[in-house]
Order: C-alpha cells, then structure tokens, then sequence
C-alpha cells in the first residue's frame, strides 16, 4: 500500500491509456507523457503499460506502507526520499514508512512515479486510467486526494536493485537528434497539415511562422494557444467526425486548440494541422505559458523518429533485463 | 494531405467533396480522415458503415471510428507510404457496398421547455415558429444513430425535420446540464456528460445511456432507431 499525504487538484492514476472505444465517445486517456511512464515501469520491473501515478500540480507526497521499488520519471525536478534528494529518471527501493515528495519541477509539467508490482487498481474497458470527464477508472474516477491508499501489484524482483539506483539518460538527451531543443525558448513541433489548412490560405502560413503560447485554459483535454488568431476564408460547418490527440482545431475566435490525451473524440471545428504522434510527448511536458512553434513535417520524418525512440526504449529494456539477471546470479 | 477519387496526381491540395469524389485528409502521421461526397443522408452513411466493416480486417489498423458520413481510421503505426493508404483507403470506398445496420430502437422521455431548455426562444427566433411547433417538429419526427462519439454513449442522430435547423453556437455554454436534448446543425442528441457543449438545448432527458462496467457501455449503437417522447411540455 502506499498513501497520499499531500496532492493538488489533478494528479491522477494513469497508464498508456484505453483505445478502442473511441467509437462509442470514451476518450483513450492515458499518461500526456507515456514516453515516461514506459520508462519507468521498464526501470521497475513492470509490464510497460502498467498503471502509474501522474502528479501535474506539486508539492506531491506519499507514504510507502511497504518496502517497495519505485521511479520518478518525466520531470526535470529532484524528488526527495524522506529529505535526500534522488536523482529522477532512477529506480530505488524505499522501506516501510519513507515518505517521497515531489516538488515543482524547474522547466517541465509532469512526473510520473512508477513503482514496483504497479497500481493494483481495477482494470475498465481495457485499462486502469481515470477517465475524469467520464468520472470512471483510475482512482474511482477521481484525482488523488490526501489520505487515499492504494494497494500495490505483486513485485516479483523487488530486490533486484543495485544498491546505488538504477539510472537511464533520460529521452531529451538520449534522443536529442531526433528531438531538437528549443531555440530562445521556443519549443518546436512537428505537424502535418490537416483537412481544413487550404481554407486558411494567407492565415495558414501565419499558422506555421508565428509563435503560440499555452494558454492558461489548457489542460489535459486540450491546450489553448494565445497567439494572432487566424481565420478560415469562408465559414464551414463540418460534419462531426472523430478526432485524436494531437489534431490542431480552429474555433470561431481564430485560436487553435491542440487536443491532448483526454481528447475530445469527435469534432466539428476547421482542423488546420495534427501534430505527430512521436512529438506528443513533448507538448504534454510543456507548462501553462510555454511558447512553441509548428514545424511542417512529413510521414517519413515521423516514421524516423519513431523508430529512433523504439531503439532507445529496447535498449533500456534489454539493459535492465541484463543488470537484473547479473545481480540475481551474484546474489 | 488531400486527395481524391481521380486527381491521385495533386495530392496536397484540398478538392472540396462534390457529389463523386471521397476526400482523405491526415490528422498527424497515423490517422486519416475519410469524408464521404455528397449529401448528408443515410445512403452515404450506410456507406460509411460499410467501409468501417472492410477497414476493421485490415491488420495493421488500430481503430476505426465512424463519423457523420465519414470515417477516421487510426493504423497502428505511421504507414511507410501515406499516398498508398490514401489509394487503398478511396479503393475500399469505391467498393464499399451499402449495408443497413439492423438496430433497435430507442425511446427516450424528455422534458421539452422548463429549465434545461435554454436556446428554445433564440431557436424560435431563428426558425420563426412557435415554441409548441419546434417542440412537435422535434418529438414527431424518428431518428436514426448514425455514429457515437463526442462524450462516452453520445449519439450523433439524423433525421432533423430542416424547419428546426440551428447551428453550433460561437460561444459554447459553458455547463449545459447531462441529459439536455440539444440540436446541432442537421444533428441531434442528448447530452451525456455536464461541461461545455455548442449545441442549443430545447428539453431535457433523465435516461441513463451510459455505465463503463458493462460489456455494452453504450446504449446507443449505430444504426439504432431513436424517438423522443414528450413526458412533459413546460413552455
């Protein structure tokens, strides 16, 4: 068991989300960052997939009720075990009693702590994140709030830990070819052009060469983007079709809104771009006041960048594999 | 990216949907946007449901979610070739044959006018009839499911009487109520979660059409048959 002793207003139980109902309306959820919650679980010894907490509003703590294995992915930010800072990106062990606190991370929106044997919460429609517009999954459909316990899986190699931590270069500099940095302070991201781009004719350039900023009405439905406002050249009124993370509508008021991983799943308004699925993880990192720009890419590119990403992932899992079964030969 | 039927040639620039040429646009690397030409009726829809029972055997598909006389199919990675997915995507629909779903049919009470109702006088404005009538047009009228989506078990229903038209509000309300019946442009539905919403709420529903912890969530299917009973009329 582990308990909360202290969260803000929306940190919630997450995994890789739950696709496949998005026909009948159900939001696929899952973590905005899954990239840190495979990693995490792979450093802990989990199925990649299994259910993590996402902390979005900090200082963020809880309780270790038993010896457990546990990382904090994601942010940029030293989490602490009961007052010794750890490195994130780390697995550890941490003993009946210890109390892990998370504060505000210096650049980056969201943790992730994995732990050993993951969440044993119950599994609805496919998965175990919490569906906050549906109000089901998760922790009883709710954010975490203090004094909520939850019960830990099993962890079959709970002491298959080097003593000191078991550490991985996190994403942003492992794959810093494939992801490029910001440039003064703005982050790139990749998109392709979607149905309604053409309708935007001059106002669809501006779209690419000006800078957006999130705006403070963003959340993991959707980020809201502050910028010079552009407009179609005639007003349509589309059929309601189905929309995923990471499509780039425009409603009346010419600011885009970018849907994020509780997505609506269908919707009406002009779509001038999507953003590609790879970079999604980075827009799910950037905070309320981020500034970023759209890069036109391509399939190609995106395929690159995929499989890059795939390496990495593989080699952390092999890796870790081989430093377990070195330390389980030698125990 | 954009193409259609017979122009495979100019793949980057949208050609409106005319009455014979389906439309593909991406929606980032992995999903493609299917948009059926023509008119917005139950012959392009049960098209539509066609093409969603071909793409559903293709193995590298993820999800398929059927719209409103389109369809958004989801691969399970960024294909290698984008302009073949394109080609096979308008060849299924070239071959999709018209099939019928066999639904069942829905009643839904509702509580026209009363306090939920609250775009029934700009609705009248618009349409120039009285509350009474658009409330009759709206009840007398038998809808059909043609997709679900938006908000877990929301129906998207065709087979709005035109007179009753109105479209999506500039400014959502920002708490429309679970349960509002509302109209959207040539569509109709009743409302599943309370939040932000576009549409223009007339009456109100109490039914419960949703539970994630059944093997059928939804109570709405597509191709169910839906009709609106006036449990009461509060104008």
């Amino acid at each position: 068991m582990i308990e909360i002793l202290e969260s803000g207003p929306f940190n919630t139980v997450q995994d890789l989300g739950r696709p496949g109902y998005r026909d009948i309306g159900v939001t696929a959820s899952g973590a905005m960052d899954p990239l840190a919650v495979r990693i995490g679980n792979i450093l802990v010894g989990n199925e990649e997939n299994a259910a993590v907490i996402e902390v979005q509003t900090f200082p963020f703590r809880l309780r270790f009720e038993q010896r457990a294995v546990f990382t904090v992915t994601g942010a940029d930010g030293n989490p602490d075990l009961d007052g010794s800072e750890l490195f994130p990106w780390c697995a550890y062990a941490a003993e009946a009693g210890q109390v892990l606190e998370l504060k505000q991370p210096p650049r980056l929106a969201r943790a992730y702590i994995a732990l050993g044997g993951g969440l044993d919460i119950p599994v609805v429609m496919g998965s175990r994140s919490t569906s906050l517009r549906g109000g089901f999954g998760g922790n009883a459909g709710r954010p975490l709030a203090k004094g909520d316990r939850i019960a830990l899986g099993q962890d079959a190699e709970i002491t298959m830990l080097p003593a000191a931590g078991l550490a991985v270069v996190e994403p942003a500099a492992a794959l810093c070819d494939v992801f490029p940095a910001s440039v003064d302070g703005v982050l790139p991201i990749r998109a392709l052009p979607a149905g309604e781009h053409e309708l935007f004719a001059g106002d669809g350039e501006a779209f690419w060469r000006q800078t957006w900023r999130i705006s403070s009405r963003s959340d993991r439905t959707g980020y809201r983007l502050s910028g010079e406002p552009i407009t179609p050249t005639a007003s349509v009124e589309m059929r309601s079709h189905g929309v995923v993370p990471g499509v780039i509508q425009v409603p009346p008021g010419g600011e885009p809104i970018v849907q994020m991983s509780d997505a609506n799943t269908a919707g009406g308004y002009p779509k001038i771009a999507g953003v590609i699925e790879c970079d999604l993880w980075r827009l799910g990192q950037a905070r309320i006041g981020a500034r970023l720009q759209f890069v036109r890419s391509t399939h190609a590119e995106a395929r690159t960048v995929e499989r890059a990403v795939a390496r990495y992932v593989d080699d952390i899992r092999q890796t870790s594999r081989m430093v377990k079964r070195a330390l389980k030969a030698m125990a | 990216m954009t193409v259609t039927t017979n122009r495979h040639a100019s793949q980057r620039e949208i050609v409106p949907a005319t009455q014979s040429r389906a439309r593909v646009s991406a929606i980032g690397a992995r999903a493609f946007l299917l948009e059926a030409p023509g008119d917005f009726d139950l012959v392009a829809q049960r098209r539509i449901w066609a093409l969603s029972q071909t793409v559903k055997g293709w193995p590298d598909l993820a999800e398929d979610i059927p719209g409103m006389t389109n369809l958004l199919v989801i691969f399970k990675e960024t294909p290698e070739d984008p302009d073949a997915v394109v080609v096979r995507l308008l060849e299924a629909w070239e071959n999709a044959q018209s099939i019928d779903l066999k639904g069942k049919i829905i009643e839904i009470p509702v509580h026209y006018g009363g306090e939920h109702a609250t775009d029934l006088p700009a609705l009248c404005d618009l349409s120039g009839l009285s509350d009474r009538e658009v409330v009759r047009i709206h009840h007398q009228a038998t809808y059909r499911v043609f997709a679900v989506g938006s908000a877990p078990g929301f129906g998207y229903l065709h087979g709005l009487d035109p007179r009753i038209y109105m479209p999506r509000k500039t400014m959502p309300s920002l708490k429309m109520a679970k349960g509002c019946v509302t109209i959207g442009g040539m569509q109709t539905g009743v409302a599943m979660l309370t939040g932000p919403n576009g549409w223009n709420s007339i009456g109100f529903a109490t039914l419960e059409m949703f539970d994630p912890n059944s093997p059928t969530p939804a109570m709405m299917a597509p191709g169910d048959t839906v009709r609106f009973l006036p449990a009461r009329i509060e104008l």
